[in-house]
């Protein structure tokens, strides 16, 4: 018996440790795989555009400005979205509503990301092409720096369609999290502001968002270290060009659509070791976000004492 | 007054804001579910579950796509499930205040949120460039891999809703610590664990990019593991991408099918998880 309480318990220990070498292991075998490259290449592959595959010359630029582009598009829109449900759904939703709701837009991130992708190419890409984008490109079209984000021809597939389905797919994310931290502020606070004579909305915007600051923007960095690395629905909609491009509707690439789109095509080891840097940068970038953004959630839980 | 009248407009507006955003939120669920049952229903004929894929421009099915998905993602659950289970446990019951786990339980959601794509990086090098094919074997790695912080987070914190009297009553009586865990602390907590095996295998299901690099994709009706083995996922991604109308239509109907599923095993294991809180 004894013996086997002594081997239950460094079984379970060893589990542990596990999951510490797997994050170990993903570290070391993306340096361990980009390494020809970074030989190769150096740090200029961080600042060179060019990716030619003939004359193995590969510059990381326009991935990584494509992720920081779509990204951002996505955060601009999911993010005052994602607080206004949550408001939503914390002082507004009728009790009965609330779950339903709540539930509903959690099913958001269940979808998976290439369902979002074959809609993306098929549905919302076309409609975009069609009724937003010619729209967009008159509208703007006299307006000096406008001008320059929406301009040439509309494709309908490019970085504002892929932001466009990367803040569809953070924004349960970004709700769900907020709602937690919304319900973690004392009622009696609320009380107390609406004792005073506080609209709904003033109680929200100084009492509730100030006080759960910390946990909203660790939430909303948890969405971004999502759209940051998102695949299969970028990969379907961003066009895959690798140039950076001023315009918002022109095609592009991310880092994690390059990777998808040509991995298996990657022929000789210095462009598969390119693309496997590729994803060391991705991992590096995400791997800061999301630990800050833990990091902050963690503040938020330790305030409400749970 | 002014002022007042002031206030109480921003307030409507911010609130109407927030209705709109909410509708605004369902719009694009019920807007995407609808163009799946459209798109894909049309598709859906007994020949999609008896055929294999075909090539482009004859009919067939996505029989060998459907099973070569059943056999990774059990793969990847079967050994992604006790992996998870037991570091979880260590975490909850052994070192619950230790250094080890406040490192684990950081490191774990970080895994929890990492890229998928990253992790099918990581199984290409480790995996698939020693071994020089891409495998079956090689994509259920990969799916276990993500398998196992889902696993990890639910266990931990469904052990830990435990109550301590529970466990002082079996050690009372004398039990050991394991089998205090296995036969008291296990059962009590299983309706969460089934819970979060259950969104482990929905978030598996429709997962695309790390098979691209470790199982990619193949033809035809394949039960060799330790060769390419075909993937609903990983078929739609080709499918879609084809400029061939059928083709495109298979990829509608199996991306109808992954949603199904996967909605199907994330709404059980909420009906799961509720059940048990109200217990």
């Amino acid at each position: 018996m004894a013996l086997f309480d002594f081997f239950f318990h460094n079984l379970t220990r060893s589990a542990a440790i596990l999951v510490l070498l797997i994050l170990g292991g993903v570290i070391f075998s993306l340096i361990y795989g980009s390494l020809p490259a970074i030989r190769a290449f150096g740090l200029g592959f961080l600042t060179t555009e060019s990716w030619n595959p003939v004359t193995e010359k590969f510059g990381a630029v326009a991935p990584i400005y494509g992720t920081l582009v779509t990204s951002t598009i996505a955060m601009i829109i999911a993010v005052p979205l994602g607080l206004g449900i949550a408001i939503f759904l914390t002082e507004l939703c009728p009790h009965a509503l609330r779950r339903p709701i709540g539930v509903a837009i959690e099913l958001l991130a269940g979808i998976p990301s290439i369902i979002y992708g074959i809609w993306g190419l098929f549905v919302l890409a076309p409609f975009l092409q069609q009724h937003v984008q010619p729209a967009l490109i008159s509208l703007t079209g006299d307006i000096p720096v406008l001008s320059s984000l929406f301009a040439g021809p509309p494709y309908g597939i490019g970085m504002l369609t892929a932001g466009f389905i990367l803040a569809i797919m953070v924004l349960p994310f970004i709700t769900s999290i907020s709602r937690d931290v919304f319900d973690t502020v004392p009622p009696v606070l609320k009380e107390a502001a609406s004792g005073v004579g506080c609209t709904t909305w003033e109680v929200m915007r100084y009492v509730v968002i100030p006080y759960t600051r910390v946990g909203v923007i660790g939430g909303v960095m948890l969405g971004l270290g999502r759209a940051l690395g998102e695949t299969m629905a970028v990969t379907f909609v961003i066009g895959n060009a690798h140039r950076v491009s001023s315009s918002l509707l022109a095609p592009g690439t991310t880092i994690s659509a390059t990777i998808a789109n040509e991995f298996t095509e990657a022929v000789g080891d210095v462009y598969t070791s390119a693309l496997i840097e590729l994803g060391l940068i991705l991992f590096v970038i995400t791997f800061f976000v999301l630990a800050a953004a833990r990091f902050m959630l963690m503040r938020i839980e330790q305030k409400s004492g749970a | 007054m002014s002022l007042y009248s002031h206030r109480r407009r921003v307030d409507v507006v911010a609130k109407a804001m927030c209705w709109a955003g909410t509708l605004f939120g369902l719009a694009w669920l019920v807007l995407i579910l609808g163009a799946l049952i459209y798109e894909g229903a049309r598709g859906l004929t007994p020949a999609v579950f008896t055929e294999m894929t075909p090539p482009p421009g004859a009919t067939g099915g996505l029989l060998n796509a459907i099973a070569g998905s059943l056999v990774m993602t059990v793969i990847g659950v079967v050994v992604g499930t006790p992996l998870g289970m037991l570091a979880g446990t260590y975490m909850a019951e052994y070192g619950r205040y230790s250094k080890l786990s406040m490192v684990v339980r950081f490191i774990n959601d970080i895994l929890l949120s990492a890229p998928s794509i990253v992790i099918g990086l990581f199984v290409y090098t480790v995996v698939v460039a020693r071994v020089g094919h891409f495998s079956g074997i090689a994509g259920a790695l990969a799916l276990a891999v993500l398998v196992v912080p889902v696993v990890v987070r639910t266990t931990e914190d469904m052990l830990l809703l435990v109550p301590g009297p529970l466990r002082e009553a079996a050690a009372a009586l004398g039990l050991p610590r394991s089998h205090m865990l296995l036969r008291v602390a296990y059962r009590a907590a299983k309706s969460g664990i089934v819970t979060g095996v259950l969104l482990a295998v929905a978030r598996v299901s429709g997962e695309t990019a790390p098979l691209l690099f470790t199982s990619l994709n193949n033809q035809f009706w394949s039960t060799d593991l330790n060769a390419p083995l075909s993937s609903l996922p990983v078929v739609i991604f080709q499918f879609a991408l084809s400029p061939y109308k059928d083709w495109q239509q298979l990829a509608w109907t199996g991306a109808l099918l992954v949603t199904i599923a996967v909605l199907l095993l994330s709404i059980t294991a909420r009906a799961l998880s509720s059940g048990g809180k109200h217990k």
